[in-house]
């Protein structure tokens, strides 16, 4: 066998992981490495991962760099400290749909406002897995959870639209199943100097698809495939074609602005302080 | 056969998504839920199945042609 | 340096500057502002970095990220900002990451009297986050003393890796006085791992002071940090055994040190056969007010706490020994009062002077308080000696 360059990236002893079988983080985590990979400005001594907590957020424990499992909600501020502490380090934010749009959504649209230098991944498996299924603001209408029992009446975020209204200077979505697709976006936002936002769709088969009735993972992963439409087709495709479960995946977004750390560098040249 | 697999089974959870996503049904679970190599000879070295196991447990190598293996 | 007309707040900012806080991450609230906007001026003109976030939820977690990243770490608030700080402050203890929390009371509950000074968060600071953590509490009662308790909170949060809370209030945070400040403190170092990651390292083994030298992160260290129970590697174990022994040291770390961070500051004890306990800006009228009792013949001790958790049970158990009676006076309902009941065992009666009407104490409530203090005590001496006074004769 052909060493797995990426492998070097997990710490083999923490693995297997405790997801659950078929559960999409474990895509979604290999995409994150594979994008690290390709970026020779991010070693595993000058990258932090930070997560939140819930199911996505475990992902920093297998990681084989510094690692932080903050609080609920609380990656992004605890990222933003980090980065302006030490801006040489690279930073990336593990988080899910709980976590970053319910408990963090405050931290999310700030951080996103300030276009401090994070790429910030959210698994979005559209429930509450680790605490047993409970709605999410980005559980879609009508869909069950053990606290929407006849059905999400709450109606959804859309994360990235969300991301990109704050100021986030990079925005895409991608899915489990679109693997190749899912590293190059986060490459990308690897690459993009100021807050990036992946929304990565993953499959929940135990808290989610169960309840559901979504069947088996290979079947939430198929519909991935069926209902994701590229950027580019989705824009050109007529209103009455994005119907049903149909949503687009791609770039959304890119922006050149300066980034937090950037522009404080300017407060601390104006302050006198910039060499010390 | 124009491919090589090598399983870590320790990482294996048994979800399926490989033998689902296989277009030639060369893997397949065994009685403990576990997957394993059925035909080995339908194997196009497509890569589908490492792409996407959640849990890093089955590797796919392709075979380089005899020839080439030679020089 | 010479003498310079500050406040409490903007001597804080100074005294943090000076341990080396390179990094504040805060929020507006009356009346702790100008701690913030005392960093955001000072802290670019040394390289430092000043955040305000957008709530003071975040603003915690930003220096908690940033501290482990390096950088020596600063927040203030007040009542309800430290509600919303508490969350990140049990994390702090949790993952063992120094941070010095201020807190300028106001009056409260909720936005209560906000411009108004109060001492009602005592307990807060001791137990108002979750969990069974420890805590290190201190108050100065004066311009200069909150420099250098500012120092001290820094270095105390650097050696024994926690959240320390700077616990003063509206009167001392807003105070001018005329103070010269030291050019230069001392000043503990940040901790740093003795062994290399070859060699073994594991950021959550304990030191000799059961103090672990965590590594900041990018030093290439590969830690990992969680605020779940965790062993020393620092990763989650669901063991009954690490979780007793985590929280063990939790505390121990601190408590084996009490006696060095108690600090009380005690005067006219010698002859006191009575004594008022305060701290904060309460203790500077109280100090008035017991200067004049004892102009008065009354033989009266002035008891300051300077470290207000760990509480200082051994120095009141002893001090309460030769007194007939003690006087609690904190601007609040009676919080501190249960904690010196409870060191006293008692051995001396121990009065409440509580005042909580947005207006600080003034000496004559004190010396009122005193004088009632001395009568009580000495109508129970005569009735237990025998000598009838005009009270006690009706009754009997």
């Amino acid at each position: 066998m052909v060493e797995r360059t990426y492998e070097k990236f997990f710490r083999q002893n923490r693995l297997p992981h405790l997801w659950c079988p078929g559960c999409g983080n474990g895509i979604a985590m290999k995409a994150i490495v594979q994008a690290i990979e390709k970026n020779p400005n991010f070693t595993q001594d000058n990258t932090i991962i930070v997560s939140g907590i819930g199911c996505s957020s475990r992902a920093s424990g297998y990681m084989d760099f510094d690692t932080l499992h903050t609080a609920h909600g609380r990656a992004i501020p605890f990222a933003t400290g980090i980065k302006l502490a030490r801006p040489e380090l690279n930073v990336i934010v593990i988080t899910g749909d709980g976590d970053c749009t319910a408990i963090g959504g405050n931290h999310f649209i700030h951080g996103c406002r300030r276009n401090v230098d994070l790429t910030v991944v959210l698994f979005n498996n559209n429930i509450y897995g680790m605490t047993g299924g409970q709605a999410s603001p980005m559980t879609p209408l009508g869909k069950k959870a053990t606290t929407a029992p006849y059905g999400s009446v709450d109606r959804p975020f859309d994360a990235c639209k969300l991301a990109e209204a704050a100021g986030a200077t990079y925005v895409a979505r991608s899915t489990a199943f679109h693997v190749q697709h899912l590293v190059k976006m986060i490459e990308d936002g690897l690459n993009n100097r100021g807050f990036s936002f992946i929304e990565a769709l993953v499959q929940c088969p135990t808290a989610y698809g169960r309840r559901n009735k979504l069947g088996d993972p290979a079947k939430m992963m198929a519909w991935m495939r069926d209902n994701a439409v590229m950027k580019n087709v989705w824009d050109k495709q007529p209103d009455d074609k994005k119907i049903g479960d149909k949503f687009p995946i791609g770039l959304f977004y890119k922006a050149e602005a300066e980034t937090y750390d950037a522009a404080y560098q300017h407060v601390k040249e104006l302050a006198g302080g910039a060499a010390k | 056969m124009k491919s090589e697999f090598t399983l870590k089974l320790e990482r294996c959870k048994g979800c399926g998504i490989c033998v689902s996503f296989c277009p030639k049904k060369v893997l397949a679970l065994d009685t403990l839920g576990k997957v394993y190599v059925a035909h080995p000879e339908n194997c196009i070295a497509c890569g589908q199945c490492e792409l996407r196991c959640p849990d890093y447990a089955i590797f796919m190598d392709k075979l380089k042609p005899a020839k080439e293996a030679t020089k | 340096m010479s003498a310079r007309l500050m406040q409490g707040n903007e001597a804080i900012a100074e005294g943090a500057l000076k341990a080396g806080v390179r990094f504040f991450g805060g929020y507006p609230i009356t009346p702790s502002t100008e701690i913030a906007e005392g960093m955001a001026k000072l802290l670019p003109q040394v390289g430092g970095t000043f955040v305000q976030m957008e709530d003071e939820i975040a603003s915690m977690g930003v220096v908690l990220g940033a501290s482990l990243a390096g950088k020596k770490v600063l927040t203030a608030s007040s009542g309800p900002g430290i509600s919303l700080k508490q969350e990140l402050i049990g994390y702090a203890a949790a993952a063992e990451i120094p941070v010095v929390i201020v807190n300028v009371q106001r009056v409260g509950p909720s936005t209560g009297q906000p411009t108004a000074p109060s001492q009602g968060d005592v307990m807060q600071a001791r137990w108002g986050t979750h969990g069974d953590h420890s805590i290190i509490v201190l108050s100065p009662w004066s311009v200069r003393e909150a420099f250098d308790i500012a120092v001290k909170a820094v270095n105390y949060a650097e050696r024994f890796r926690t959240p320390v809370i700077l616990l003063t209030d509206e009167i001392v945070g807003h105070l001018r006085e005329n103070v010269e400040l030291p050019a230069e403190v001392e000043v503990y170092p940040r901790r740093k791992p003795k062994i290399s990651r070859a060699e073994g390292y594991e950021p959550y083994t304990p030191d000799e002071d059961l103090v672990p030298n965590v590594a900041n992160f990018g030093e290439g260290y590969h830690i990992h940090v969680t605020g779940l129970i965790h062993d020393e590697t620092g990763f989650p174990v669901g063991s009954p055994k690490i979780t007793r022994e985590a929280i063990k040291r939790m505390h121990e770390k601190i408590s084996r040190a009490e006696d060095e961070i108690v600090e009380v500051h005690t005067e006219f004890m010698d002859d006191a056969k009575f004594a008022v306990v305060s701290f904060g800006g309460t203790a500077r009228t109280v100090y008035e007010s017991v200067l004049d009792a004892r102009k008065r013949g009354i033989k009266i001790g002035f008891i300051r706490l300077v470290t207000i958790f760990p509480f200082a049970d051994k120095i009141i158990r002893e001090l309460s020994k030769n007194l007939r009676g003690l006087i609690v006076a904190e601007l609040n309902y009676g919080q501190l009062v249960n904690e010196v009941e409870r060191a006293v065992r008692g051995q001396c009666p121990v009065k409440l002077c509580a005042k909580y009407d947005m207006t600080i104490f003034e000496p004559e409530e004190i010396s009122a308080a005193i004088d009632e203090l001395v009568a009580e005590v000495s109508s129970i001496r005569n009735e237990e000696l025998g000598i009838r006074n005009d009270d006690s004769a009706e009754v009997k």
